[in-house]
C-alpha cells in the first residue's frame, strides 16, 4: 500500500467496502470522499463550480467519518449536487470541508449509507487506514 | 472458523454453542445444508451472527436463514428476538431499508393467451413505475400528508382512491404499524421522503412478471388465488431514502448509547438502547414511520401495475384485474408474542433479510390463511424461479416465526461485472423469454443470476428444516430493474 493517499474497493458480498489511506486525517477523509463518488459513478454537469462548505461537530474519528461521508450522500440526494475538489480541515472540534459543487449529470449507483461496520481508522506505519463498508 | 465449531442438530439445522465466545449471550442456530454452511464460512456472516449474539437482552438464540450473506453488523438472513421492553432495539440489526419487502399480486391473465405483448406489458410498466437512481415517485407530497402517510401507512392510500380494501386485509399488519410518531423522524428524512413516494428506487429492488409454473399445495393456492399458467406481479422496494435517513440518523444517535447502559459490543453497526429508554422509544416510533412509508409505496406500485395491466390487457383479456396475495416485510422489528419454555412472552423480533413467516392459526393473520399459514413471498434472482411459501408450527417454534427472504448474494457486486456483461446478460434473458427493462446494463450485471444462490436450494433448505412448505414456484416472462 502507498504511503500517498488513495482508495480501492474491496470484494463484499452484498455490499461495497472501501479501502482508503492517507497520510493525515484530513486526507484521509478526501479520499474516502473522492473513493464514495467514485463507487456511485458520479458525472458532473460541465460550467461553472459554485462553492459549499460542510461543518460537522468532530466527535471521533470513525463517528466523524460516518457523519461527514453521510452529509455528501445528503447532499447528492437532495440537491442533486456533487463535488470536484474537497479541501477538509479540522480544527477547534469542527470538521469542515470547503467542496466546489456542481449539479450531477449522470450516477449509475446509489448508496443507502454509510455504516460504521468494523469501522475503525488505524495508525500504519507512517500513514492512516481505514475499510468502510457502504449500504448499496 | 470450521465446520468443527457447529453441531448438527439436523440436516438442515447446525448451532453454534453459547460457549463458541465469551461474550456470546444465546446460542445461533443456522439453518443450512452443509454445503450452504460451508459456502457462509467464506464471507463473515457467520461471524456477524455470533456478534449479534453478544446483544443484551436476547430472549433465545440467534436465528440464521440458509439464503444468509455478510451484511454490516448484522448478518442478512438474521433473526434476533429481544425481551420487551427491558431488551435493547438495534437499528442496524434492522437495516437502513426499513421494510424492504414484498408485494405479490396475482392475476387470471393465462400467460399463453397474452405471451405477444408482455414485451409491451413489461414496457408499460416500465414507464409507469418510477425506477432508477435518485428518480422522484408518482406522488409529490406535502409535510402534512407526509405524516398522515407515517402514521396511517395504506390506510392513507386507500382514502385517496390508491388502494383496495382488500390490498390492506392482505398486507402484514393490514398494512400500518400502530405507534408511529412522524415528529420522531428528521427533518431531512422528511425532505427525502415527501418526493418519492411511489418509486422502486435502484439496486436489487425489481418489478417482475411472473407464470405460475407449479402448484404445491392446491389448497393453499387456492387461498391465495394462485392459478397454474396466470401471471403474478411481485414488487420488491422498501422506504428509498426516507428509511435510509431515519436509520442513519438513529444509528448515529445511538452512538453513545452503550457507554451510557452499560453495553459492551464488537460491532459499532449493532449500537442499541434499551427498548424503553427515551432513546429505544423514539428510534421505534420513527422505524415504525418508515415501515408505514414502505407498505404505502408498494401499494402505489401495485396501483401503477394495475394501470399498466389495464393499459395492455383492457378489450383483450375479461378480466385484467391483479389481486393482491399477500405483502410482507423482510426488514423490520415487530413486537410480536412468542411461546418460550411455555410461557407467552412478548419479545421485540428483528428480521433483516429475513421474512416474518407465521404458522396457521396464529391470532392476526386474514381469514383465509388462517389454516394454511401466512403466505412466505421468495424471490429469486432474475432468470430464476421465486416462490410461494407459508409459514408453519414448527416456524413458530425454532425461527421466531421467521423463513428466507430469497436467494442470497454469492458473488460481490464487482465480482459479478468481472464476470457477467450487462448486454449479454440482456440477451441471454431475452432468448429465454424472459424481457427485461433496465435503467443501467452494468447495474443488470451486478444482479445477474450467477451472483446468486441457487434459490431452490434455499426453499429446500427450509422446508426440509419445516420451518416453511410449499405452495407454488413461480417463472419469470419480464424484469423491471431500477
Amino acid at each position: 500500500m502507498s504511503t500517498l493517499s488513495g482508495h480501492r474497493e474491496r470484494p463484499h458480498t452484498a455490499d461495497w467496502s472501501l479501502d482508503v489511506w492517507a497520510y493525515d486525517l484530513p486526507s484521509l477523509f478526501e479520499e474516502a470522499a473522492r473513493g464514495m463518488a467514485e463507487l456511485m459513478d458520479l458525472r458532473l454537469r460541465p460550467g461553472p463550480r459554485s462553492k459549499r462548505r460542510i461543518q460537522i461537530p468532530w466527535s471521533d474519528a470513525e463517528g466523524s467519518l460516518v457523519g461527514f461521508l453521510s452529509e455528501l450522500l445528503y447532499l447528492d440526494e437532495s440537491e442533486g449536487l456533487g463535488f470536484d475538489r474537497i479541501q477538509v480541515t479540522i480544527h477547534a472540534g469542527l470538521l469542515i470541508a470547503n467542496l466546489e459543487v456542481a449539479p450531477i449529470a449522470a450516477q449509475a449507483k446509489e448508496i443507502k449509507a454509510v455504516t460504521y461496520h468494523n469501522l475503525a481508522v488505524h495508525q500504519v506505519d507512517d500513514h492512516l487506514e481505514t475499510t468502510i463498508v457502504f449500504d448499496v | 472458523m470450521d465446520l468443527k465449531t457447529f453441531r448438527k442438530v439436523s440436516d438442515f439445522e447446525w448451532e453454534i454453542p453459547q460457549t463458541y465466545r465469551w461474550d456470546m449471550r444465546v446460542p445461533v442456530r443456522i439453518f443450512a445444508t452443509r454445503k450452504l454452511l460451508e459456502e457462509a464460512l467464506d464471507d463473515q456472516s457467520i461471524e456477524q451472527a455470533v456478534n449479534a449474539a453478544t446483544l443484551p437482552g436476547l430472549a433465545g438464540p440467534v436465528v440464521v436463514m440458509p439464503d444468509m450473506h455478510q451484511g454490516y453488523g448484522f448478518p442478512i438472513g438474521g433473526v434476533a428476538a429481544t425481551s420487551y421492553p427491558d431488551g435493547v432495539i438495534s437499528p442496524g440489526a434492522i437495516g437502513y431499508d426499513i421494510n424492504c419487502g414484498i408485494r405479490l399480486l396475482a392475476s387470471n391473465i393465462e400467460y399463453d393467451m397474452v405471451e405477444r405483448q408482455i414485451d409491451s406489458l413489461a414496457t408499460a410498466l416500465n414507464q409507469l413505475c418510477p425506477t432508477g437512481v435518485g428518480t422522484k415517485g408518482t406522488v409529490r407530497l406535502t409535510t402534512s400528508e407526509l405524516d398522515q402517510v407515517c402514521r396511517l401507512g395504506s390506510r392513507w392510500a386507500l382514502k385517496k382512491g390508491l388502494a383496495l380494501e382488500e390490498d390492506l386485509h392482505r398486507t402484514e399488519e393490514g398494512g400500518c404499524l400502530n405507534g408511529a410518531d412522524p415528529d420522531k423522524v428528521s427533518k431531512r428524512a422528511k425532505e427525502r421522503g415527501q418526493s418519492q413516494l411511489g418509486s422502486l428506487g435502484a439496486g436489487n429492488h425489481f418489478i417482475e412478471v411472473d407464470v405460475v409454473d407449479q402448484i404445491f399445495s392446491a389448497s393453499a393456492a387456492q387461498a391465495m388465488g394462485l392459478r397454474e399458467g396466470c401471471l403474478t406481479v411481485q414488487i420488491h422496494c422498501g422506504s428509498r431514502g426516507f428509511g435510509h435517513q431515519i436509520c442513519t440518523d438513529y444509528v448515529q444517535d445511538f452512538q453513545s448509547a452503550p457507554k451510557r447502559y452499560g453495553i459492551h459490543l464488537p460491532d459499532r453497526e449493532l449500537v442499541c438502547a434499551p427498548m424503553d429508554s427515551q432513546e429505544g422509544k423514539d428510534y421505534l416510533a420513527a422505524m415504525r414511520a418508515a415501515a408505514n412509508f414502505a407498505f404505502t409505496n408498494r401499494q402505489l406500485l401495485a396501483t401503477s401495475a394495475r394501470q399498466a395491466f389495464e393499459q395492455i390487457f383492457a378489450g383483450k383479456v375479461r378480466n385484467f384485474h391483479l389481486r393482491q396475495v399477500y405483502d410482507i416485510a423482510h426488514n423490520m422489528g415487530k413486537i410480536e408474542t412468542h411461546t418460550i419454555e411455555c410461557r407467552e412472552v412478548k419479545v421485540c423480533v428483528h428480521r433483516k433479510g429475513a421474512t416474518r413467516a407465521f404458522g396457521p392459526g396464529t391470532p392476526g393473520l386474514p381469514g383465509e390463511y388462517q389454516q394454511t399459514g401466512q403466505p412466505v413471498l421468495v424471490p429469486g434472482s432474475m432468470g430464476t424461479a421465486s416462490w410461494v411459501l407459508v409459514g408453519t408450527e414448527a416456524s413458530m417454534e425454532r425461527s421466531w416465526g421467521s423463513s428466507c427472504h430469497g436467494a442470497g448474494r454469492v458473488l460481490s457486486r464487482t465480482q459479478a461485472k468481472k464476470q457477467v456483461r450487462g448486454e449479454e446478460l440482456r440477451k441471454e434473458l431475452e432468448e429465454e423469454g424472459i424481457r427485461v427493462r433496465a435503467g443501467s446494463l452494468p447495474a443488470l450485471a451486478e444482479e445477474a443470476p450467477k451472483a446468486y444462490k441457487n434459490v431452490d436450494l434455499v426453499v429446500e433448505t427450509v422446508v426440509g428444516a419445516g420451518i416453511a412448505k410449499k405452495v407454488a414456484r413461480l417463472r419469470p416472462v419480464a424484469v423491471i430493474k431500477g
